[in-house]
Formats: C-alpha cells, sequence, structure tokens
C-alpha cells in the first residue's frame, strides 16, 4: 500500500506514507467532444500537504483549483501523474471516508433535520444510533449549533447552513479535509466570524485541509501555506509559507498585524505574475 | 389536524399552495383560517357554476345560439337543460318506477364505489410499472433511451382501440383456478393510462438531486441503491406527488371510459350510457353519474394529497412544478 517511490516536491521531512496528500506530476486534461477544443486543467502539479497542516489553494477562475480538490476526492481522475492519501490510492481514501468534504454550497438536505443531515455519513456507514447522537450533539457543540440540531436547514442562515456542512464533512472525525469556497456565498462580517471558527475548529481536531479560496486575505489568515495558481495550463505559480503562529494563537488581532499585511501582499504579487524564486521566499520578513 | 389538512387539498389539484408546514403550534389558526377559505372559494366556484347555468338557461335563446349552422351555445328547453334544483332533485327519487328500486344517490354512490375500486386497482398497478420503469431508465441510460420513446408512444394508442383486445386476450386467461375477469380488463386499462404521468415524472424525481448531492454521495462512498434511498427516492417526492395525482385522474378516467367500451356493468362509465338513453323522458337523470364521476375524481385526487401530507417533510422547499 505504501509508496516510497514518490518523493514529495515540497520536502517534507518524512517519506510519503505519513504525508497527508502527496501529489506527484499530475495532470488533468479535458478532451472536448466533436470539435470542441481540449482544455489543460492542471499541468505537472506537485504538492504534498503533512499531517495537520493547512494549505490554500488561490489562483483566477479557471485555474484548476476546483478540479484539483476534487481529483483528490476521488470525484475525478487524474489524466497523468499520481495522488496518494495518506499512502493510498485515492480511490481507497476515498472508500476508507480518509476525507471530509465542503463544497461551495452548503449542500444540506431539506428534508433532513440539521442533527439529521449532520449524522447522515455516520449513518451510512453503520454508526449505531446512540453512537450517532452523541457525536452530533458534540459536533453541534464545536460549530456553535448547540440549540439547532432539530430544526430544518431552511430555517437557517446561509452562515449557519454551511457550518451545519461543515460539522458534516467533520462528522467521521477525518484528517483530511476538502473546502471548495466554503465561505464563498457569504458577506464579509460572517466570513470572518467562520474563518475564525475554522482556525479553533481545526486546532481542535487537528486535521489537515485543503483550502480553495479566491480570497486572499482569507488564505493568509487560515493557511500554513498557501499555493498560489496560474490557469491555462493550471499550474502551481509558487508556494509561500505563512508563519502566522499556531491556530491558537490565530486571533481576531491577527488580521491587524504587519506580518499578515507583508503576506497578503506576497500572494498578491506571486498572483499578478511576478515570478517566484524557490526557496525561503517572505519568511525572513518577520 | 391530517384530516383538515387533506379536506383542504382535496378541493384543489394544485400541489405545492400547502403553505410551509412547521411544527408551529402558533400557526394552527391560521391554517384552520386558510382552510376555511379555500373550502368557501370551493363552494363558491360550484355556486357561480349553478348561478351561470341558470342564468343562461332563463335569458339565453330557446333554438340556443348558432352561427353558421353550427350551435355554438346549447337550447336552454328543460330537455336540453333541465333547473340545477331538478337535478339535484332528482338524486333523491327513485331510479326508475319498478317497485324495488333504489334511491339514486344510492344507486350512484354504489356504482361510484365500484368504478373507484376498479380505478384504485389500475392505478397502484400504474404506480408500480412507473416507478419500476423510471428506476430502470435512471439506472441505466441505455434504458432510458430505449424505453422513453416507447413510453411516449404508447399514450398515442387510442383507449377505444385497445379496449376490445384487452378483453379478447383476458378471455383466454385461466391458470389453475384463476380466471381472467372483466373488471380486470378495466383496471388493465386504467393501468395503462396512469402509469405514464408516474413515470415521466418519476423519472424527473430520481434526476433531481443536483451534482452536489450524488458527488457527496459519491464521497462516502456509497452504491446505487443507498444512493437511491437516502438521495434518490426522497428528492423525488415533489415530482411524485403531481405525477401520483395525474396518475389518479387518468386511471379513473381510463376506467369510466374502458367500462363502456369493454361493456362492464356496475360502473359510473356504464351507467352514463343507460341513463343517457332516458333522457328523452326523464331530463334530469343522466346529470346523476357525472356527479358520481366528479365524486370519485375529488376522492381519488383527496387520496393522494393524504399521502401528500404524510409526506410532507420531504415537501420542504418545494417548488411548485
Ligand atoms: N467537466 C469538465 N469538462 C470540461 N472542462 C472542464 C470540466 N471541469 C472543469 N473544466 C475546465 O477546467 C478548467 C479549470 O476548472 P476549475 O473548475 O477547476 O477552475 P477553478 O479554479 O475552480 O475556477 P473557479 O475559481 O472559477 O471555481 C476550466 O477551464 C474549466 O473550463
Ligand atoms: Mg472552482
Amino acid at each position: 500500500m505504501t509508496d516510497q517511490t514518490t518523493t514529495p516536491g515540497a520536502g517534507a521531512a518524512s517519506g510519503a506514507a505519513s504525508d497527508a496528500v502527496s501529489i506527484t506530476g499530475v495532470s488533468r486534461v479535458f478532451t472536448g467532444r466533436r470539435g470542441e477544443s481540449t482544455v489543460t486543467a492542471l499541468d505537472g502539479i506537485d504538492l504534498t500537504v503533512s499531517p495537520g497542516e493547512f494549505v490554500s489553494l488561490i489562483g483566477p477562475s479557471g485555474c484548476g483549483k476546483s478540479t484539483l480538490l476534487r481529483l483528490i476526492a476521488d470525484l475525478d481522475q487524474p489524466t497523468a501523474g499520481e495522488i496518494r492519501i495518506f499512502g493510498k490510492t485515492a480511490k481507497k481514501a476515498r472508500l476508507d471516508q480518509e476525507y471530509g468534504i465542503a463544497f461551495q454550497q452548503a449542500g444540506l438536505l431539506p428534508w433532513r433535520s440539521v442533527a439529521a443531515n449532520i449524522e447522515l455519513p455516520l449513518q451510512l456507514h453503520g454508526m449505531a444510533a446512540a453512537g450517532r447522537k452523541a457525536r452530533t450533539a458534540e459536533l453541534l457543540e464545536l460549530v456553535g449549533l448547540g440549540d439547532f440540531g432539530s430544526k430544518y436547514p431552511d430555517q437557517l442562515s446561509g452562515g449557519m447552513q454551511q457550518r451545519v456542512a461543515i460539522a458534516r464533512a467533520l462528522a467521521e472525525s477525518p484528517n483530511l479535509l476538502l473546502m471548495d469556497e466554503p465561505f464563498g456565498a457569504l458577506d464579509e462580517m460572517t466570513r470572518e466570524r467562520m474563518q475564525n471558527e475554522l482556525v479553533r475548529i481545526c486546532g481542535e481536531t487537528q486535521a489537515a485541509v485543503v483550502f480553495v479560496t479566491h480570497s486572499i486575505p482569507e488564505a493568509v489568515f487560515l493557511s500554513n501555506r498557501v499555493v498560489v495558481m496560474s490557469p491555462r495550463p493550471g499550474r502551481i505559480q509558487g508556494i509561500l509559507p505563512v508563519a502566522l503562529g499556531s491556530s491558537g494563537q490565530r486571533g481576531e488581532g491577527l488580521r491587524e498585524a504587519d506580518g499578515f499585511f507583508d503576506a497578503v501582499s506576497e500572494v498578491r504579487e506571486l498572483l499578478h505574475g511576478a515570478p517566484a524564486e524557490a526557496g525561503a521566499r517572505g519568511v525572513e520578513n518577520r | 389536524m391530517s384530516v383538515s389538512e387533506a379536506l383542504k387539498a382535496v378541493d384543489a389539484g394544485s400541489i405545492g399552495t400547502v403553505p410551509g408546514i412547521v411544527e408551529d403550534s402558533t400557526r394552527r389558526p391560521l391554517r384552520g383560517a386558510a382552510f376555511l377559505r379555500r373550502f368557501g372559494l370551493g363552494a363558491l366556484g360550484v355556486l357561480l357554476l349553478a348561478v351561470v347555468w341558470e342564468l343562461y338557461k332563463a335569458l339565453g335563446p330557446a333554438e340556443g345560439v348558432i352561427v353558421g349552422g353550427v350551435t355554438v351555445l346549447p337550447r336552454t328547453t328543460d330537455l336540453a337543460m333541465p333547473h340545477v334544483v331538478d337535478m339535484v332533485g332528482r338524486l333523491f327519487e327513485p331510479v326508475s318506477s319498478a317497485a324495488n328500486a333504489l334511491p339514486m344517490w344510492m344507486a350512484v354512490l354504489q356504482a361510484s364505489a365500484f368504478s373507484l375500486g376498479v380505478a384504485s386497482v389500475g392505478w397502484i398497478a400504474g404506480v408500480i410499472v412507473g416507478l419500476f420503469l423510471a428506476l430502470l431508465m435512471q439506472r441505466f441510460l441505455t434504458a432510458e433511451a430505449a424505453l422513453f420513446p416507447w413510453i411516449v408512444l404508447s399514450q398515442t394508442v387510442p383507449l377505444i382501440a385497445i379496449a376490445p383486445l384487452v378483453r379478447r386476450w383476458g378471455a383466454q386467461i385461466e391458470i389453475g383456478s384463476f380466471e381472467w375477469e372483466p373488471w380486470m380488463s378495466v383496471a388493465l386499462i386504467a393501468s395503462y393510462l396512469a402509469f405514464f404521468p408516474i413515470s415521466i415524472g418519476a423519472l424527473r424525481g430520481l434526476n433531481s438531486p443536483d451534482t452536489n448531492h450524488i458527488e457527496l454521495m459519491r464521497s462516502y462512498g456509497v452504491g446505487w441503491w443507498t444512493t437511491l434511498f437516502r438521495l434518490r427516492l426522497p428528492a423525488s417526492v415533489p415530482y411524485l406527488l403531481p405525477a401520483l395525482r395525474l396518475g389518479a385522474a387518468s386511471a379513473v378516467i381510463g376506467t369510466i371510459v374502458a367500462e363502456v367500451s369493454i361493456g362492464l356493468r356496475g360502473g359510473i362509465g356504464r351507467m352514463v350510457v343507460e341513463f343517457a338513453a332516458a333522457a328523452g323522458g326523464d331530463p334530469a337523470k343522466p346529470y346523476a353519474p357525472i356527479f358520481g364521476a366528479v365524486l370519485v375524481g375529488l376522492v381519488a385526487a383527496g387520496f393522494v394529497s393524504l399521502i401528500g401530507v404524510f409526506l410532507r417533510r420531504y415537501r420542504r422547499g418545494e417548488v411548485p412544478a
């Protein structure tokens, strides 16, 4: 099962098997049918995510962020290259429930109460009712919706629905969390509150996170590393380590800190095409 | 509470008008009022129809309105348009002058019950076949490509053409002690009409979950059956209910028409034909089985609405179809 031949590109200390995600030379080409042009959504992607690490993918629309996330989730297959999740193939990892996933839309089932939505994965995988109930109560507390278990999705605000979706993604305590613009539809204030909560939740659960976003401040605030991508073909433009402290130290104050602004402008420069030199970018600034 | 719900739903054919169902006691009085209003509106509609009928009868020309040799409005004689009072009053007189004749309302009720029973059997068979076809088409794209055109084509065959065929085939069936009876032919024809809207509606419903939900199930690593029971079937309810209602209406119409074409005794269809022959001497008589047919339709629609009440959890965020 373990794959010792895959050497992680970003140079994690340990072997491939202990990486949360290891992506080697992955390409995804969508072949157009009947005269449509083929689209190279991803080209030669190398990326490694360590356990417990928070990695953001950022880049202009169409650069393949969602595609990359879907490849990791085994909702789509790469044309070339290899993806390993905790040393397993993507398919095995999906079947083994190694990851939890949250999309841009909350995607709650409208006929299920909030609690029933959260316990859906537990129920599908045959957990006993008593255990499900306890776990659901725990998760409701975690996302701050303790009193809303019996409500239905249409009775919640967009932000609350998104929190339910995150709780659902966390239900089986995955070691890897995949999120595709989960806060995209929220207003700025709700968004910042959700970011604070996500930082806290990640601190508590110790899950590795791959987080797709369009917002530079969001990426910088949340991440240990920000992966900047460029479109046509989708490539990794550069990877920026953000050393803004552990999740415990990331509070509201961080948004005003100098290091935060420095990192934001660095990501912006990378995004706008200043060629990135590999190595210790930015870290020495603080 | 569920009774009032059901009654309320009986009067209108539309789905999705039942307001948000929240377990909130403060809403009940309001729902009661809404129920009364809708019931009142329904009664008003019937009253209006009677008034228009009587107004035209009183004011319209006795020979009707004829434009270019074509009668566009009927004659207003008592023979062509009996008074509403006479039609209702006729219900409380005996069916015929025979000594042991039942009162008309009772005969109509009996015939209605008979037709309703046959229509129910046809409807249930139609539901089973329709759902099965929809599942098959959802599961296999090739099945959809192969079946869908035939399902649509099946409905273009005129009922009058298939009814005698069905009766003749049925007459040849005899398995052990089981014997094909004429009412089964009628039920079969009813199901032939009922399965169509159900299979189309169910297929639409089964395919209604968005990619997000489908991919979520995939990410859980569950198969087609689990996805069916946890996602596709619940999601199909808002599409299925109008389809079931359409199917019920089709089954009722199919039953009454097939009763006539097959010549089955005991139901509304036969009664319509028999009483129409008596229209000359007893002009109010043919309207009695028509009331019966309306009653059967109302009961059938009400039954489907009752199903909708039980499934109301799955109708949250329902978009009126
Ligand atoms: N199923 C598909 N078939 C064909 N082309 C696709 C498909 N999915 C994605 N693409 C193409 O791949 C490219 C990358 O798409 P992707 O959705 O990954 O972009 P993205 O970075 O997530 O964009 P956004 O920020 O707008 O969500 C796009 O050019 C898109 O047209
Ligand atoms: Mg995307």
